[in-house]
């Protein structure tokens, strides 16, 4: 069961609102909403790595960390799932919160030496170099579980998922085999903030997580559109015969 | 067994078992624990049902195969009733004597009974033993009477009296009421006081409300939940009867870990008995109030003892936690409402509800009331599953109820809650056991493991090993917990290969502070209690492997160095025989010399060498 918080898109249906005090500023806000979006609407930047707006937040990277309460009884929360309460009192840049992003940040350069994202933000933080020990130079994947949540939540078919435990965690389709829920349309690797998901389109092809899928022309222009089990899965969820999908949206 | 339509009837069947049981009748109750079943406690009841039958005295004895009887170091345990004299290290073979001897003489078998490791006094009586005398048990109070197999044995105690009370005398404000006054706080180790989790429960507004037994038991050398699910499964699940009253539950789980699979089976038998006998299903005691149980199989993740991940892991998703808010009580299993508690904090409520929660709260300390079950392990004489009042001093656990060191070594520390709780020095001996306590030296309650450690420990090794655990469990859901016990991992190799360096040590102070911070749940958050503690109270044993690549301890084998005392040696070539690498060399009746470039530090020479010939450095 995945808590979801509520977000931009889902504003209207949002509790009342309430005061809370971000950075030292009484702002309004509506109640349940997360921290991070309401510090966000109201100008307060706070990095993250594995929030989406259309997505459920899970917590994954820990880089949206603030710290509520008041001194000496704080606590570090993730903005990403906390409901944003009357009264509440944030910090979203104090010493201790960008300790611990930078900290983070470290973690995720030694894992990932070679992200150009991770760099960024690192440099943004004033991490230029990790201290701790890279296992695999070339590798590049935060786990933020961007990917599998989007295949998930949005797309509907869980073709992907985390396997296993500890650094070695990894993103898998079932038994590392090629998916038969797998529809190609190549979301997760769209997602992706580190581009680590390969995927190849050649002749009509398009390969990815070891699997071919062959595209389907415009039936106007002959342009490529999406993989045939794609717009097969489209057809489903809409319950429109598959050919009314078979125009490109150009030439629609 | 009867199904019980109402109080009358149960009362009438109470009041009979009571009267067919004739509380002289001799009784041999073997240990079927955790630690006496591997030590051959079936092979012993065998034994003991064949004796029995061979005197003819199968139907004047009553042999029972029962729960823990708490001193595991003397497994295979035997306790004689009415007199309650116990036999320890019983092998079938001494099955006969004792009933020779003790059942039919009267006699006490002297070279089977307890004998202090010290003074040399010996003890037949349960009550003589200091390690039973300083034992206050309410949870485990059972444990070595019962057959865990039998409803009648449980009832007869008084069993689902509480119950009774909880379902017919009581409204379930009451109920929350008495376990509020109680001062019980979960045993699982995060000790949040259990009737205000009730209430919170009880006041969300979603419907259905779910309650779940947290038997997901993972600390390496901790077995008390288990323990109490094979020894007495009816006090767990009497325990969630009142707790699904109070709060409004129809339906609880039992989260059980598939590694115990007798706790599994003993559970469900208890199931399937209090279902046929009215005390699960429909209608309860006709109080009108419907509750039942179902077992759920977990697949041995550590994590997934971690509420969130434990919900997770029986919604049938990864094992994975996920941030708080919202908590179960508010949104748990399937998103509803949820009371999570550990085993041990429900065997605890059908006797806070009997005796009252004055009595409860009359025990303990002023902020943790009560007692606690600690796994006894480690170092110590007497290991085994000892229930002390909260506030009893570690000097008294390891010491008196313990019985010292092992060979009279010298006390070192003790690591408490698990592999993430804080090892805690000497100098705190003295400290009285509670939640609050414990927590200012930098440990934890966790679930109440209890690891003696002497001299021979190096305590850099120690932090590894938890941390390795530690390393190996994290579900590598967030960022600081998967990459910071990886190299939380990494820099305590460097330090044990000597390697390490006094920035390496800042850094991991560092870290750990970033860890308990921002990490998601509560592995990643406490996992920093062993690094830290460590360091704190231990940094001259960093600092000797950090500038010195020495381990004092000598336990560290990258840092050690065997060599051979030129005028010890004799050449007997003992050790050159068992040198795996062909490191030793030398002449025959001559002294002989190990290379250090070969050798792995194996030890096995210093173990050959009978004249004490081999050094380590």
């Amino acid at each position: 069961m995945v808590w979801k918080i509520s977000d931009e898109t889902a504003y209207d249906t949002l509790g009342e609102e309430v005061h809370l005090t971000i950075n030292g500023v009484t702002i309004r806000a509506p109640q349940d909403q997360s921290l991070l979006v309401t510090a966000r609407q109201n100008g307060f930047e706070i990095p993250t790595l594995c929030y989406h707006r259309d997505l459920p937040s899970e917590g994954h990277c820990r880089l949206c960390v603030v710290e509520i309460g008041e001194h000496p009884r704080t606590q570090i929360v993730n903005s990403c799932t906390y409901p944003t309460q009357a009264g509440l009192v944030v910090q979203t840049h104090s010493e201790t919160v960008l300790q611990a992003r930078r900290m983070v940040l470290e973690l995720l350069l030694a894992r990932t030496p070679k992200a150009k994202l991770i760099q960024e933000m690192a440099a943004a933080h004033g991490v230029y170099e990790s201290r701790f020990k890279t296992d695999d130079p070339e590798e590049l994947c935060i786990l933020c579980g961007l990917c599998v949540r989007t295949c998930r939540e949005v797309v509907g078919v869980s073709a992907i998922s985390m396997k296993g435990r500890t650094p070695d965690k990894q993103v898998a389709t079932p038994f590392m085999e090629k998916s038969s829920a797998c529809i190609g349309c190549g979301s997760c690797a769209f997602v992706c903030p580190n581009n680590v998901i390969p995927y190849t389109e050649k002749e009509g092809i398009r390969t990815i997580w070891g699997r071919d899928f062959e595209l389907q022309p415009c039936n106007v222009c002959g342009n490529y559109i999406a993989p045939k089990y794609q717009l097969e899965h489209w057809a489903k969820i809409t319950g429109d015969p598959v050919e009314n999908f078979f125009v490109c949206k150009d030439c629609r | 067994m009867p199904k019980f339509e109402s109080i009358d009837h149960l009362r009438e069947y109470r009041r009979q078992l009571i009267a067919k049981r004739d509380p002289n009748q001799p009784q041999v109750l073997v240990c079927a624990g955790p630690g006496c079943l591997p030590m051959g406690s079936e092979e012993v009841a065998a034994a003991f049902r064949e004796e029995l039958e061979k005197n003819g005295l199968a139907a004047q004895v009553l042999l029972k195969e029962c729960g823990c009887h708490g001193l595991c170091a003397g497994a295979v345990r035997v306790l004689i009733r009415p007199q309650e004299i116990t036999y320890q290290h019983v092998t079938p073979e001494d099955a006969a004597e004792i009933v020779e001897q003790t059942l039919k003489e009267g006699q006490v078998v002297d070279r089977l009974i307890y004998e202090d490791l010290h003074t040399q006094e010996k003890a037949a009586y349960k009550g003589e033993i200091p390690f039973f005398k300083g034992q206050m048990p309410i949870v485990l109070r059972k444990l070595d009477v019962i057959d865990p197999t039998s409803l009648d044995d449980y009832l007869a105690l008084g069993g689902y009296r509480a119950l009774r009370k909880a379902l017919l005398e009581m409204k379930p404000d009451e109920i929350i009421d008495a376990i509020e006054k109680s001062g019980l706080r979960g045993r699982g180790g995060g000790g949040f006081p259990t009737g205000r989790k009730w209430r919170i429960c009880q006041d969300a507004l979603d419907e259905p409300k779910f309650i779940i037994c947290n038997g997901d038991e993972g600390d390496p050398g901790a077995f008390m939940d288990r323990a109490v699910m094979e020894g007495d499964p009816h006090a767990v699940l009497e325990g969630m009867i009142i707790g699904a009253r109070a709060i409004g539950a129809s339906k609880g789980y039992i989260y059980v870990r598939h590694e115990y699979p007798l706790a599994v089976g003993r559970l469900q038998l208890a199931i399937q008995q209090a279902q046929e006998s009215g005390f699960l299903g429909k209608n309860i005691l006709r109080s009108g109030f419907d509750f039942d149980i179902k077992i759920s199989r977990g697949a041995g993740a550590f994590v997934c003892g971690e509420e969130t991940a434990l919900i997770h892991s029986m919604e049938g998703f990864i094992g994975e936690p996920r941030p708080r808010p919202p908590y179960p009580v508010q949104a748990g299993l399937f998103g509803k409402p949820t009371v999570i508690n550990n085993v041990e904090t429900w065997a605890n409520v059908p006797e806070i509800i009997n005796l009252g929660a004055d009595w409860y709260a009359g025990i303990g300390t002023e902020n943790s009331k009560g007692t606690k079950v600690f796994s006894l392990v480690g170092a110590v004489n007497q290991t085994g599953l000892v229930e002390v009042p909260m506030g009893t001093t570690l000097r008294q656990i390891v010491y008196d109820l313990g019985g010292g060191l092992r060979q009279d070594r010298e006390f070192k520390a003790v690591q408490t809650g698990g592999p993430s709780g804080g090892c805690i020095p000497g100098q705190f001996l003295d400290l009285p056991v509670d939640y609050d306590s414990l927590q200012s030296v930098g440990s934890i309650m966790g679930s109440g493991g209890m690891i003696v450690m002497d001299t021979s420990s190096c305590m850099v090794d120690v932090a590894r090993y938890f941390i390795n655990f530690l390393y190996q469990e994290s579900c590598g859901k967030c960022t600081p917990c998967r990459e910071g016990l990886k190299n939380l991992l990494f820099l305590l190799d460097e330090i044990i290969h000597g390697r390490g360096t006094e920035e390496q040590l800042a850094l991991m102070e560092e870290l750990c502070g970033t860890m308990a911070a921002a990490s998601i749940c509560g592995l990643g958050k406490s996992a920093v209690n062993p690094v830290l503690s460590t360091m704190k109270y231990f940094r001259e044993e960093y600092l000797a492997h950090i500038r010195e690549k020495k381990c004092p301890a000598l336990v560290c084998r990258p840092l050690l160095k065997y060599t051979v005392d030129p005028e010890t040696c004799t050449g007997c070539l003992a050790c050159v025989r068992e040198c795996p690498v062909g490191a030793i060399s030398g002449k025959k009746k001559m002294a002989q010399e190990i290379d250090q470039e070969l050798c792995v530090k194996c030890g096995l020479c210093y173990e050959a060498c009978q004249f004490d010939a081999v050094k380590i450095e």
